[in-house]
C-alpha cells in the first residue's frame, strides 16, 4: 500500500501543500512558517503537544481561521481558503474534538444541516434519511437516521460527524484528536473506517498526541513544537522515542520509578455508595497507594468525586475518610478531616480564574493559622506561603497578584497542585490531572502525585487517559454505567483489559467469545 | 353577579390575546436563534405609536399598518445591530430600547399632536372589523369567530406559517441550529449572523403588528406606555409556550383571556385596582409555575 501512494506521489503533485503558514493571536505566534505536505491518499498524522498548533494550523486547513501569511496548494493549484464553506467547496472537511452537531435535532437533519436537500421549498426529511442509509452502507458508518442527536453514543456522535463530512463530499478529512473520547476498542473502530476510507481514495489528515495511534494508522507524520515544524516522518521509519523527541524537545519517560511499598491502612472506605450516576460503589483506598478509577467519560466517574467530596448528596451507602464516617459531613469538615481534592475542571471547580494567583493557593486554608490570626488574614505570612509554593511548585506567573485565568493551563493546574498537595492530607482525590496541559506539565503533576503516594498519602485518581492511569496506579478500578464492574492490579492492566471492562464487558464473557 | 364566561368575554379575548401572541411569535423567533429578546415591548410601543402617525397623516388605516410594522422593524434592526454586531449583552440593550420607546413616542406625540397623556380623535378611522360571511350568520360561533381586524386573523395565519417555517423549512433548520450552538452552525457554513439578522427583523414585523392591533384596531388611540407590560408577557408566553408557535398560541389565548375578565370584572364588587392586576398575576403563576418544571428540550 505504502510503495503505491509512493509512485502516486512522484507523479501527482501533494494534495495538501502549506508553505510557510504564520499566525499570530494578539501576542502569541500560535504558527511560525510552518511547512505541510501531504499526500494523495495517505493517511497523515499532525502530532504536537498542547498549544504546539495542531490545532491552529488544521483550522486554516479548514477555513476558521485565516493566516496571517504563507500559501496553500491543493493538488498543485494556489487556492485562498476564505470560510469553512470554501474549504468544503475544495473538498476539505473537519470534524472537531468538541463535536459540531446539535443535540435537538435528528441525525438525518444534522447530517445534512447546511446543505439540505428540499423538494418544493421545504426541508425533505425522506432524502435526508436516505443520505444516513446510503453513505453509511458505503463506509460502513452505520447511525439510526431518526435518532435525536441527544441519544447518540460518542462513538455514534463521531460517526455522523464523518458521515457529514463525506456528505459535504469532502475529500481530505481532518480529524482532530479524534480518539480522545474513545475507548480502545472504539477508537479500533474509528481506524478500521479510516482505513475503509483510505481504500476509497480519501485523504485523512488526523491530530494527535497519543504516539501509539499515530504509529499504527499513519502513514507520515508532521511534528510540531512551539509553532514550528520539528520533524516529517514516514512512520515505518520511526519509533516512539523519537517522534516524543521532537515533540519535546527532549527524551521523555513514560514509565515512573514506582517503589514497591505495601499500603498501610484505609484512607478513604466506600461501602455500597450510591448517588446520582453512581450504583453501590465499594471500595478502598489505602496509604501508600494510588487507586485509578478508568472508564469511558459519562460512566459515573465525576459523580463519584463529588460523591466522596461532599459536592453531590449521596442516596445510600457510607463514605469514611481516615476512619472517620464523613458521608453527611460538608465538604469543610471533610476537607479537616484529611481531605484534598484536584477537581476535574480546574477552572470551575479548582480555581476562581479571576483571583490571583496567590489567592488561589491560599483557598480552603484561608481560616486557619498561622494564615489567619483572630479572624483577620494574616497578608504577609500569605504572601510568603505564595511565593514559596510558586518556586517549589514551578509556577511560572509574573507576580504573585497575576489573575489565575492569565497562566496557560498546565501552570494553572500547577496552582491547583501545589494547594492541594502542600499540607500533606492523607487522601487526596485527583480527576483528570493533566488533562489538556502539556507534556512537561502533565510529568510534573504526575511526579508530584507520585511523591505524596510514596510519602504515605492515598491517592484515588480518575482519569481519562489510560496510559497516565496504568503507568500511575498500584490498582485499577473500571467504572460501566455507574458501577464498579472490575479490577486489576496496575502490573496486570493493559489497555486491551482495561478497554473491554471500559465498554461494560466482563472477563468471563470475553473469554467466552475469544474462543466463539 | 353576572356571569362572567360568555360569548363576549370569548370575543374580547381574542381582540385581547393577538398582540400577546404577535408579540410572542416574534420573540420566539430571536429566541430560537439565541437572542433573549426583551425589547418586544419597546417595539410593540413604536408599533403602536407610529400606526397612530400614520392613519393621522395619511387617513389610511392600512398605511398606518405598514408604518407600524416599519418603525418596528427598525427599532428591531437598532438592537439587532447593538446585539449581533457588537456583541451587546441582549438585556441591557433591550431595556435601553424599551426606555428608548417610553421617551421617544411620549416626546414625539406631543410635537406631532400637541397632546399629553394620550392622543385620540373620534374622526380617525382604524382597521375595519371583517365580518365572515355565512360564519357571522352562526349564533355564538359568528360572535367569536368574526368581526375582528385583518390582523386578528392573520396571527392565526402566523402560528401556521411559524411553524412551517421553524420545522420544516431549511432556514427554519439553520435558526434553529444558530441558537442551540452558533459555534457549530458557523463550522457548517451556515451565516450566523444573517440568521439572527433575519430572526430580529421577523421578530420586528410582528411586533409592529402586536402594536397596531393595540392602537388602530380595537380603538384608533394612543397612550403613553399603552403597552403596559404585554411585551413582558409575552415573554413568559414564550417560556410557557417553550418557543413553540402552536404552544404559545395556547399560552397567549390564557393571558388574553385573564385580560378580558380583568375588564369584565371592572366595577363589579372587586375594587378596580385588584381586578387590574389579573393578567399581571396571571403572568407571574405561569412564571413559577414554568420556572419550577423541570426544562425539557423544545423541539416538534
Amino acid at each position: 500500500m505504502s510503495s503505491v501512494t509512493g509512485q502516486e506521489s512522484s507523479n501527482a503533485p501533494p494534495v495538501v501543500e502549506m508553505r510557510g503558514i504564520v499566525k499570530r493571536f494578539n501576542q502569541t505566534v500560535a504558527l511560525n512558517g510552518v511547512d505541510l505536505t501531504v499526500k494523495r491518499g495517505e493517511v497523515h498524522a499532525i502530532v504536537g503537544e498542547n498549544g504546539a498548533g495542531k490545532s491552529t494550523l488544521m483550522h486554516i486547513l479548514a477555513g476558521l481561521i485565516h493566516p496571517d501569511r504563507g500559501q496553500i496548494a491543493l493538488n498543485g493549484q494556489p487556492v485562498t481558503i476564505s470560510s469553512v464553506e470554501s474549504a468544503y467547496a475544495h473538498g476539505i472537511a473537519m470534524v472537531h474534538q468538541h463535536f459540531m452537531l446539535l443535540s435537538s435535532l435528528s441525525v438525518a437533519e444534522n447530517l445534512t444541516l447546511g446543505k439540505e436537500p428540499t423538494r418544493r421549498g421545504l426541508f425533505d426529511r425522506i432524502a435526508a434519511a436516505q443520505a444516513v442509509i446510503n453513505l453509511g452502507q458505503r463506509y460502513n458508518l452505520v447511525v439510526n437516521h431518526a435518532a435525536k442527536v441527544a441519544d447518540l453514543s460518542v462513538g455514534d456522535l463521531q460517526r455522523l460527524e464523518i458521515l457529514r463530512a463525506l456528505y459535504r463530499g469532502a475529500e481530505i478529512l481532518i480529524l482532530d484528536e479524534p480518539t480522545g473520547v474513545l475507548t480502545p476498542q472504539e477508537a479500533q473502530g474509528l481506524f478500521r473506517v479510516i482505513r475503509e476510507l483510505k481504500r476509497d481514495g480519501k485523504t485523512t489528515i488526523f491530530i494527535s498526541h497519543k504516539l501509539e495511534e499515530v504509529l499504527e494508522i499513519s502513514d507520515s507524520i508532521t511534528v510540531l513544537r512551539d509553532g514550528h515544524v520539528t520533524g516529517t516522518l514516514v512512520t515505518s521509519q520511526t519509533t516512539a522515542p523519537e517522534i516524543a523527541r521532537m515533540m519535546v524537545g527532549r527524551e521523555v519517560f513514560l514509565k515512573f520509578d514506582k517503589p514497591q511499598i505495601t499500603p498501610g491502612k484505609p484512607v478513604l472506605e466506600c461501602v455500597e455508595l450510591c448517588g446520582p450516576g453512581v450504583q453501590q460503589a465499594t471500595f478502598q483506598v489505602r496509604a501508600n497507594e494510588i487507586v485509578g478509577i478508568a472508564g469511558v467519560a459519562g460512566n459515573g466517574q465525576s459523580e463519584l468525586a463529588d460523591l466522596i467530596a461532599g459536592l453531590l448528596p449521596s442516596t445510600a451507602g457510607t463514605v469514611k475518610i481516615c476512619g472517620q464516617d464523613v458521608t453527611q459531613a460538608s465538604v469543610s469538615a471533610r476537607r479537616i478531616t484529611g481531605f484534598a481534592n484536584v477537581p476535574e475542571d480546574r477552572y470551575k471547580h479548582g480555581l476562581a480564574a479571576q483571583g490571583s494567583v496567590s489567592d488561589n493557593l491560599l483557598m480552603g486554608v484561608h481560616d486557619k493559622p498561622p494564615l489567619s490570626r483572630h479572624g483577620l488574614l494574616d497578608l504577609k505570612a500569605i504572601a510568603n506561603r505564595a511565593v514559596e509554593l510558586i518556586k517549589s511548585f514551578s509556577i511560572k506567573t509574573e507576580k504573585p497578584a497575576s489573575r489565575a485565568s492569565t497562566l496557560s493551563g498546565g501552570n494553572a493546574q500547577r496552582i491547583v497542585i501545589a494547594r492541594e498537595l502542600a499540607d500533606n492530607k492523607p487522601f487526596i482525590l485527583v480527576a483528570q490531572p493533566t488533562r489538556g496541559i502539556d507534556i512537561a506539565a502533565s510529568e510534573f503533576v504526575r511526579e508530584e502525585i507520585l511523591k505524596r503516594r510514596n510519602d504515605g498519602a492515598g491517592v484515588l485518581l480518575i482519569s481519562a487517559d489510560l496510559s497516565e492511569v496504568i503507568s500511575l496506579s498500584d490498582r485499577i478500578l473500571v467504572m460501566y454505567d455507574g458501577r464498579i464492574i472490575g479490577e486489576l492490579p496496575a502490573a496486570e492492566a493493559d489497555e486491551t483489559r482495561l478497554g473491554l471492562l471500559m465498554a461494560g464487558i466482563r472477563e468471563e464473557t470475553t473469554n467466552a467469545s475469544k474462543t466463539a | 353577579m353576572p356571569a362572567i364566561f360568555d360569548v363576549a368575554l370569548l370575543a374580547s379575548t381574542i381582540r385581547l390575546f393577538t398582540p400577546i401572541l404577535l408579540a410572542a411569535l416574534g420573540g420566539m423567533f430571536t429566541s430560537r436563534a439565541g437572542i433573549f429578546n426583551v425589547a418586544l415591548e419597546g417595539m410593540m410601543l413604536f408599533g403602536s405609536f407610529f400606526g397612530v402617525v400614520g392613519v393621522f397623516w395619511t387617513g389610511s388605516a392600512y398605511i398606518g399598518l405598514a408604518l407600524a410594522v416599519l418603525s418596528a422593524t427598525i427599532v428591531a434592526l437598532i438592537f439587532g445591530f447593538f446585539v449581533i454586531q457588537f456583541k451587546g449583552d441582549a438585556t441591557i440593550i433591550g431595556l435601553a430600547i424599551n426606555i428608548l420607546a417610553l421617551g421617544l413616542t411620549t416626546y414625539t406625540m406631543r410635537l406631532i399632536f400637541g397632546v399629553t397623556g394620550g392622543y385620540y380623535d373620534p374622526n380617525l378611522q382604524g382597521l375595519p372589523n371583517i365580518t365572515i360571511p355565512i360564519i357571522s350568520d352562526i349564533p355564538l360561533l359568528g360572535q367569536v369567530v368574526s368581526g375582528h381586524s385583518i390582523i386578528v386573523y392573520a396571527a392565526f395565519v402566523i402560528v401556521g406559517l411559524a411553524y412551517i417555517f421553524l420545522f420544516r423549512h431549511p432556514v427554519g433548520l439553520h435558526l434553529r441550529a444558530v441558537g442551540e450552538n452558533p459555534q457549530a452552525a458557523g463550522s457548517l457554513g451556515i451565516h450566523v449572523k444573517r440568521v439572527q439578522y433575519l430572526s430580529v427583523i421577523l421578530c420586528g414585523m410582528l411586533c409592529g403588528l402586536a402594536g397596531a392591533q393595540l392602537s388602530i384596531s380595537i380603538v384608533t388611540q394612543f397612550v403613553e406606555g399603552m403597552t403596559a407590560g404585554r411585551g413582558f408577557i409575552a415573554l413568559v408566553a414564550i417560556m410557557f409556550g417553550q418557543a413553540h408557535p402552536v404552544k404559545i398560541l395556547g399560552a397567549s389565548l390564557l393571558f388574553g383571556l385573564a385580560y378580558a375578565a380583568s375588564l369584565r370584572l371592572q366595577g363589579g364588587a372587586i375594587p378596580t385596582q385588584f381586578v387590574a392586576m389579573l393578567p399581571y398575576v396571571a403572568t407571574i403563576l405561569v412564571l413559577i409555575g414554568t420556572r419550577l418544571r423541570p426544562r425539557q428540550s423544545s423541539t416538534t
